[in-house]
C-alpha cells in the first residue's frame, strides 16, 4: 500500500500520480473508485461517459497503455503507472483526430454519447491493425452500443479515417452512406 | 462555404429533385454540433458541476402496489453527509404531461404504485453518500392487490390503482365509427381476422437521466436536465413548486439519445429543484440504469384484434380494430397513445370505412408512454401483417395490392385526416426494383423469404397538449454589424439533428455561411416557446418559424442594402455570403455590408418566427389525435434465412425507402433511416420490457426480469444488416422547402416486415413481436401436425365498448362532426388532450 494513503471518513484515501492524455495529475481519491469516476469528478474530463456503470455498454471506454478499457470497472488506484488516453487526447492541437473528422463529417456521432468510447476503441484497432476489414471493426467495436446510428455510419466513419491515415487520399466514403442508393430506376438494383 | 464533407473531395453538388438551386438545403454538410461530439465537448447534464453542488437520490419503492404505512428517516438522518431530505406532503400539487391525466406526484403521497415509484428523495455531499442514507430510509407499506396485465385489469375494477379514468382500472375506454362499418363488412368478398400481439419495450437511450438545479434567489429555480420538452418540464415546475413560471428556468442539456423517453416531466427533475430551494446549494441528480429502466415511458404492450372486409381485387371496404394497452402505473401521454393505436391506420390505403375500439388499462408496472412511433408502431405491425395474409389468400401479390390501395394525395380520409403529400407508391417501387421482388417474392428455397411492409408518421401533431392559440414552436434572430446571426429557439436537441435543421434553414434564406450563425437553444428564460423534440415536429415546425424569421430578416436586409445599391430590394439575391442584384451579380455588397446598411437604417436589427399547424377537418371527440401538418412514408423489404430446425433467423439485409419530402442535409436523413432500421430490427427480434412476479411470501412485486443492459437484449454491430436506403423527396406544401419529418417513420415498417420474411421463408406465422426462435419453431410443430402454423395470442379480451361515436365519412357527405353524442356518451370538443371550454377558462 502507498504510504500516502490514509483513512478519510469510512473510506480509504489514496493519492496516486496519474498520466492522462499525455500530462501527470496528482489526485486523491476513494480507494474504490473506478477511473470513470475520477477521471469525470476528480479530473474534469467529461468527455469520457457512463451508461450502466456495470461494464456493460462500452460507453466509458478508454485507453489504458494503448488498449480499450471500461473505466467503469477499472479501480483507479491501479492505474498509476499507466498511459490513459481518453477522448480528450485524441486531437492534435487544433485539429481533429482523422476519425473524428470522419465522425464528425458522416454523422456518425447523433446524439454523440456512444461516441467517445467508440472513437477511442477504432483509435486503438487502427494502430494496430491499420487496414482492418469490415469484421475486424464490427468484433473490436462488438462492446460498444450505440442506440441512435444503426451503427453503418461508424463503420464507413472508421473506414474513411483508416483510409486517410495509411495516406489513402483518393479514398471517398461511398456515396450512398450520404445520399442513399440511387433510385432502382437511377442506378441499377442492389439485390 | 460551408463545411465540405472531405475537402480534400469534390462533392457532387445535387440539385433537389424539385429543380430548385438551394445554397445549403439538400446538400451534405457537418452537423453544427459535429465537432463538438466527437471532442468531448458537449455537455450534457450529468456532465454539468457548479460551485457547492450537492447529490440526490431516490428512494423507490420495492413493492408494486400498497399503502405508505410509515416513514422512517431516524437512521438515515444519522448518516455521514446527509443534507436533506424530502417527502410526498411536501409537494401536494400533482402533475403529468396531460392535462386530462395530471394524475404523478414528485414523491408518493399515501400510495405506491409500482417498483420503483419514488418515496423519498435524500441530499447528502457526495452521491456515494447520498445512496448509502437512501438504503438507511425505512419505509413501511401495507400491500393491496396487483394488477399485472390488461385483462386481470378488465376482471379487477376494484381495487383501483387511480381514482380516476373511464371505469374501474380502465384509464381509458373508447369507441369511434367512421361511417358505415356494416355495410362495408357486406360489401366485401371475404372478411379476414386477425389477434395479435405488440411486446412492450424501452427506448434505452445511452445516456442515464440526469438533473441539475440551482437557485439564484429565494424564489427562483434553474434548472438544467435531460429532458426533450423543456417547456413542459417548466409547466410541471411551475404546477408542483407554486413558483410563477417567470422565476423557473429550465435548460434542456443536449439529449444522449431521447426516442421519447424523456418527454414527460419527471419525479427526480421535480425533486431537484425542491431539494435545491431547500438547501440553497446546487443539486444533482443522476439515474443508474436500472432506474431507467423503471422510469420507462416506453412502447405500450398492445393485444389488438383486426377484422377487415376485402373484395377479391384486393379492394379493402372497411377495418374494425380493437386495440388494448397495458398502460403501466401512470397516466402519462397514454391516452394520445391509445388514440394514436388506431388514429394512422387509414393514412397508407383507403379504408372507406372504419371502425376503432380501445382500451388502456391501469397495471402495477413502470409507465408506458411515448417511444419512436407513438402508438402507432403496433397497429401497423397488426396491418401490415394482416395486408401480407389477405394477400397470400387471395393470391395477389402483396406489393402489387398495397399499390392499388393508395390513399391519393390531397385527399381526406375516413377519420378526417388530412393528407397531403402522399410518396408511398414511390417507396414501394423503390424497395420492390431494388430487392428484386417480383422474382424472388414466394420463390425463394425453403428457410430463405422476403417480406414487405409499409408505414406512416406525423411530422408533427395537429394540436398542441395542452389547449392554446399560441405557436407551437418560435425562433428570434438577432442581426448585427459583425455579420453574425444570433438564433434563439426553445427546439431540443436531442441527437436528431435539430440543431443543425434550424441553422441551415436560416443560412440557407440569408444565404451565409452556418459558421455565423449562433445558436442558443432550450432554454425557457431565453428562447421562444417550443413545445418540444417529439412526434418528429422539430424539422417541421421549428423549422418554419425558422424560416419565417429568417425570411423576414432578410427583407430587413435587403431593404438596406436596395437603398444602396440602387437596386428594388425585391431583386436581390443572398447567397455566398453576398447580397447581389440578381441580373446583374457585380453590383452587390458583402453580407456583412448589407446587415450595417440596415443597421444604420433601421436600428437595432431582430426578427421572430411562428408557426402554428393548419387546422384539421375533424370536428369529433378525438379528432385532436392523428392530424399533422404533414405525413412521412416509408417502405421496407426485408431478407431473412430462418433455421426451420431451430427456428434460429437472421436479417440479412434491408431495403428502406423514406418519403421525407425534401431533404435539409442528406447525410442527417441517412443516419435517421438507418437508426430507425435499427431500432425496429431490435424491436422485431429481441427488445422487450417485461415483468415478473416475485413470489407471494417476497411481496408479490412486479419486477422488470431485466433491468440491465445486458439482459435488455438490443442490437449490437455484430446484428446489423445490410441496409439499402432510398430517399424519396416528395415536397410537401406544408414543409420548410417541403421538407417531412423521417426520424421515427422508418421504424414503423421493420416489425411487420420481419415476421412477413419469416412466413415467406419457412410459411408459418408469428403474429407478435418481439419474435424469438422458439416461436417459430412451436408454429413449425404445430402445422407439422396439422394444427393452424401460427404462433401468437388467440383472443381478444371481453370488452363492452357501448354505442360508438359516429361519424360520417366524407364520402357520406360528413361535415366533420359526430352525429351521436348523447346516445355514445361522449363530451362534445375536438380536444382528447383537454376540453377547449376548460382552456379558454383556464383550467388545466
Ligand atoms: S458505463 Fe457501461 S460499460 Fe462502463
Ligand atoms: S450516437 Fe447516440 S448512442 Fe450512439
Amino acid at each position: 500500500m502507498d504510504s500516502q494513503d490514509q483513512k478519510a471518513g469510512e473510506h480509504q484515501q489514496v493519492f496516486r500520480l496519474l498520466n492522462v492524455n499525455g500530462e501527470p495529475h496528482q489526485t486523491g481519491f476513494s480507494v474504490h473508485h473506478s477511473l470513470l469516476e475520477v477521471l469525470r469528478e476528480q479530473l474534469n474530463l467529461t468527455g469520457t461517459k457512463h451508461g450502466c456503470e456495470l461494464g456493460e455498454c462500452g460507453t466509458c471506454t478508454v485507453l489504458i497503455d494503448g488498449q480499450p478499457v471500461l473505466s467503469c470497472l477499472e479501480l483507479a488506484a491501479e492505474c498509476e503507472g499507466r498511459e490513459i488516453t481518453t477522448v480528450e487526447g485524441m486531437m492534435n492541437g487544433n485539429d481533429l483526430h482523422p476519425l473524428q473528422e470522419a465522425f464528425a463529417d458522416l454523422g456518425a456521432a447523433q446524439c454523440g454519447y456512444c461516441t467517445p468510447g467508440i472513437l477511442v476503441t477504432a483509435k486503438a484497432l487502427l494502430e494496430e491493425n491499420p487496414e482492418p476489414t469490415r469484421d475486424e471493426i464490427v468484433s473490436a467495436l462488438a462492446g460498444n452500443l450505440c442506440r441512435c446510428t444503426g451503427y453503418h455510419k461508424i463503420l464507413e466513419g472508421i473506414e474513411w479515417a483508416a483510409a486517410k491515415m495509411r495516406g489513402d487520399n483518393d479514398y471517398t466514403p461511398p456515396k450512398e452512406a450520404i445520399y442513399g442508393d440511387p433510385l432502382p430506376g437511377e442506378g441499377g438494383s442492389h439485390a | 462555404m460551408h463545411e465540405p464533407l472531405d475537402p480534400s473531395k469534390k462533392q457532387d453538388q445535387r440539385k433537389s429533385p424539385t429543380g430548385r438551386d438551394f445554397n445549403l438545403v439538400g446538400k451534405p454538410f457537418r452537423r453544427v454540433d459535429g465537432r463538438a461530439k466527437v471532442t468531448g465537448q458537449t455537455r450534457f447534464a450529468d456532465d454539468l458541476s457548479f460551485p457547492r453542488m450537492v447529490h440526490m437520490k431516490l428512494v423507490r419503492s420495492t413493492v408494486p402496489h400498497a399503502r405508505i404505512v410509515d416513514i422512517d428517516l431516524s437512521e438515515a438522518e444519522k448518516m455521514p453527509g446527509v443534507l436533506g431530505f424530502l417527502t410526498g406532503e411536501s409537494m401536494p400539487n400533482p402533475f403529468g404531461i396531460l392535462p386530462v391525466s395530471q394524475d404523478e406526484h414528485a414523491l408518493c403521497v399515501d400510495k405506491v404504485r409500482f417498483v420503483g415509484d419514488p418515496v423519498v428523495a435524500v441530499a447528502a455531499l457526495t452521491e456515494e453518500q447520498a445512496y448509502e442514507a437512501s438504503l438507511a430510509v425505512k419505509v413501511e407499506y401495507e400491500s393491496l392487490e396487483t394488477i399485472a396485465t390488461v385483462e386481470e385489469a378488465v376482471a379487477t375494477p376494484e381495487p383501483r390503482i387511480h381514482d380516476y379514468g373511464d371505469e374501474g382500472n380502465l384509464h381509458k375506454k373508447l369507441s369511434m365509427q367512421f361511417g358505415d362499418t356494416d355495410a362495408g363488412f357486406e360489401e366485401a368478398d371475404e372478411i379476414f381476422e386477425d389477434v395479435m400481439y405488440f411486446e412492450g419495450n424501452t427506448h434505452l437511450p445511452m445516456e442515464q437521466h440526469a438533473t441539475v438545479a440551482l437557485t439564484e434567489e429565494v424564489d427562483r429555480v434553474t434548472v438544467y436536465s435531460s429532458t426533450q420538452t423543456p417547456h413542459y418540464l417548466h409547466r410541471s415546475l411551475t404546477k408542483v413548486l407554486e413558483l410563477p413560471a417567470s422565476r423557473i428556468r429550465v435548460i434542456a442539456c443536449p439529449n444522449g439519445g431521447g426516442f421519447g423517453g424523456k418527454s414527460d416531466p419527471f419525479n427526480h427533475e421535480v425533486c431537484a429543484a425542491k431539494m435545491a430551494l431547500k438547501l440553497g446549494r446546487p443539486v444533482k441528480i443522476s439515474l443508474s440504469r436500472e432506474e431507467v429502466f423503471y422510469c420507462h415511458r416506453g412502447r405500450h404492450p398492445v393485444l389488438m384484434k383486426i377484422r377487415t372486409g376485402v373484395k377479391k381485387d384486393g379492394t379493402l371496404t372497411s377495418q374494425h380494430l380493437q386495440t388494448a394497452l397495458d398502460g403501466g402505473a401512470y397516466g402519462s401521454y397514454g391516452v394520445a397513445s391509445t388514440y394514436y393505436t388506431g388514429a394512422l391506420q387509414t393514412v397508407t390505403y383507403n379504408l372507406p370505412k372504419y371502425r376503432f375500439d380501445s382500451i388502456r388499462a391501469f397495471t402495477n408496472k413502470a409507465p408506458c408512454g411515448p417511444k419512436r412511433g407513438h402508438g402507432t408502431p403496433q397497429p401497423r405491425f397488426a396491418f401490415e401483417v394482416h395486408l401480407d395474409k389477405i394477400a397470400h389468400s387471395l393470391g395477389l401479390d402483396p406489393a402489387e395490392m398495397r399499390m392499388q390501395q393508395l390513399v391519393p394525395a390531397d385527399s381526406v380520409t375516413s377519420n378526417w385526416l388530412k393528407v397531403g403529400s402522399m410518396g408511398l407508391g414511390k417507396c414501394i417501387e423503390a424497395v420492390v426494383e431494388g430487392s428484386g421482388w417480383k422474382e424472388r417474392h414466394g420463390n425463394l428455397p425453403e428457410g430463405h423469404g422476403l417480406g414487405l411492409a409499409c408505414g406512416s408518421y406525423l411530422s408533427g401533431a395537429g394540436l398542441p397538449i395542452y389547449w392554446n392559440h399560441m405557436p407551437q414552436s418560435g425562433v428570434q434572430l438577432q442581426l448585427d454589424r459583425s455579420g453574425g446571426v444570433a438564433l434563439f429557439c426553445g427546439e431540443t436537441e436531442i441527437g436528431q439533428g435539430s440543431d443543425s435543421v434550424v441553422a441551415a434553414i436560416t443560412a440557407e434564406v440569408l444565404g451565409i455561411d452556418l459558421k455565423d450563425i449562433r445558436l442558443c437553444v432550450a432554454d425557457t428564460d431565453l428562447t421562444p416557446v417550443d413545445l418540444g423534440s417529439y412526434s418528429s415536429r422539430v424539422t417541421l415546425m421549428a423549422g418554419n418559424a425558422a424560416l419565417q424569421a429568417a425570411e423576414r430578416a432578410r427583407d430587413l436586409v435587403a431593404k438596406g442594402a436596395a437603398k444602396k445599391l440602387e437596386v428594388p430590394a425585391n431583386e436581390l439575391v443572398f447567397a455566398e455570403g453576398r447580397v447581389f442584384h440578381g441580373e446583374n451579380p457585380e453590383v452587390g455588397m458583402t453580407w456583412q455590408e448589407a446587415v450595417i446598411e440596415a443597421e444604420s437604417r433601421f436600428g437595432t436589427l431582430g426578427t421572430t418566427g411562428s408557426y402554428i399547424p393548419p387546422r384539421s377537418p375533424g370536428r369529433y371527440r378525438g379528432a385532436g389525435v392523428g392530424p399533422s401538418p404533414a405525413y412521412s412514408y416509408s417502405a421496407a423489404v426485408v431478407e431473412t434465412r430462418v433455421d426451420p430446425e431451430t427456428g434460429v433467423y437472421r436479417v440479412e439485409h434491408v431495403w428502406m425507402a423514406h418519403d421525407v419530402g425534401q431533404c435539409i442535409n442528406p447525410a442527417m436523413v441517412m443516419g435517421q433511416i438507418e437508426g430507425s432500421v435499427y431500432m425496429g430490427l431490435g424491436e422485431a427480434m429481441m427488445e422487450e420490457q417485461v415483468y415478473r412476479r416475485l413470489p407471494k411470501k417476497r411481496s408479490n412485486a412486479l419486477v422488470h426480469k431485466h433491468p440491465s443492459m445486458l439482459e435488455y437484449k438490443s442490437p449490437t454491430f455484430a446484428d446489423m444488416p445490410g441496409v439499402t436506403s432510398y430517399i424519396i423527396e416528395d415536397p410537401d406544401p406544408n414543409g420548410p422547402f417541403g421538407a417531412k419529418e423521417v426520424g421515427q417513420g422508418p421504424l414503423l415498417p421493420m416489425m411487420p416486415a420481419v415476421a412477413n420474411s419469416i412466413f415467406d421463408a419457412v410459411g408459418v406465422r408469428v403474429d407478435q413481436v418481439p419474435i424469438a426462435p422458439h416461436m417459430i419453431r412451436q408454429a413449425i410443430e404445430a402445422r407439422d401436425k396439422g394444427k393452424e402454423a401460427r404462433f401468437g395470442p388467440k383472443k381478444f379480451p371481453e370488452v363492452d365498448f357501448g354505442t360508438p361515436l359516429r361519424v360520417p365519412t366524407p364520402e357520406e357527405g360528413g361535415d366533420g362532426k359526430a352525429i351521436n353524442i348523447e346516445e355514445a356518451g361522449v363530451r362534445e370538443g375536438t380536444g382528447t388532450m383537454t376540453e377547449r371550454k376548460d382552456a379558454v377558462k383556464g383550467g388545466e
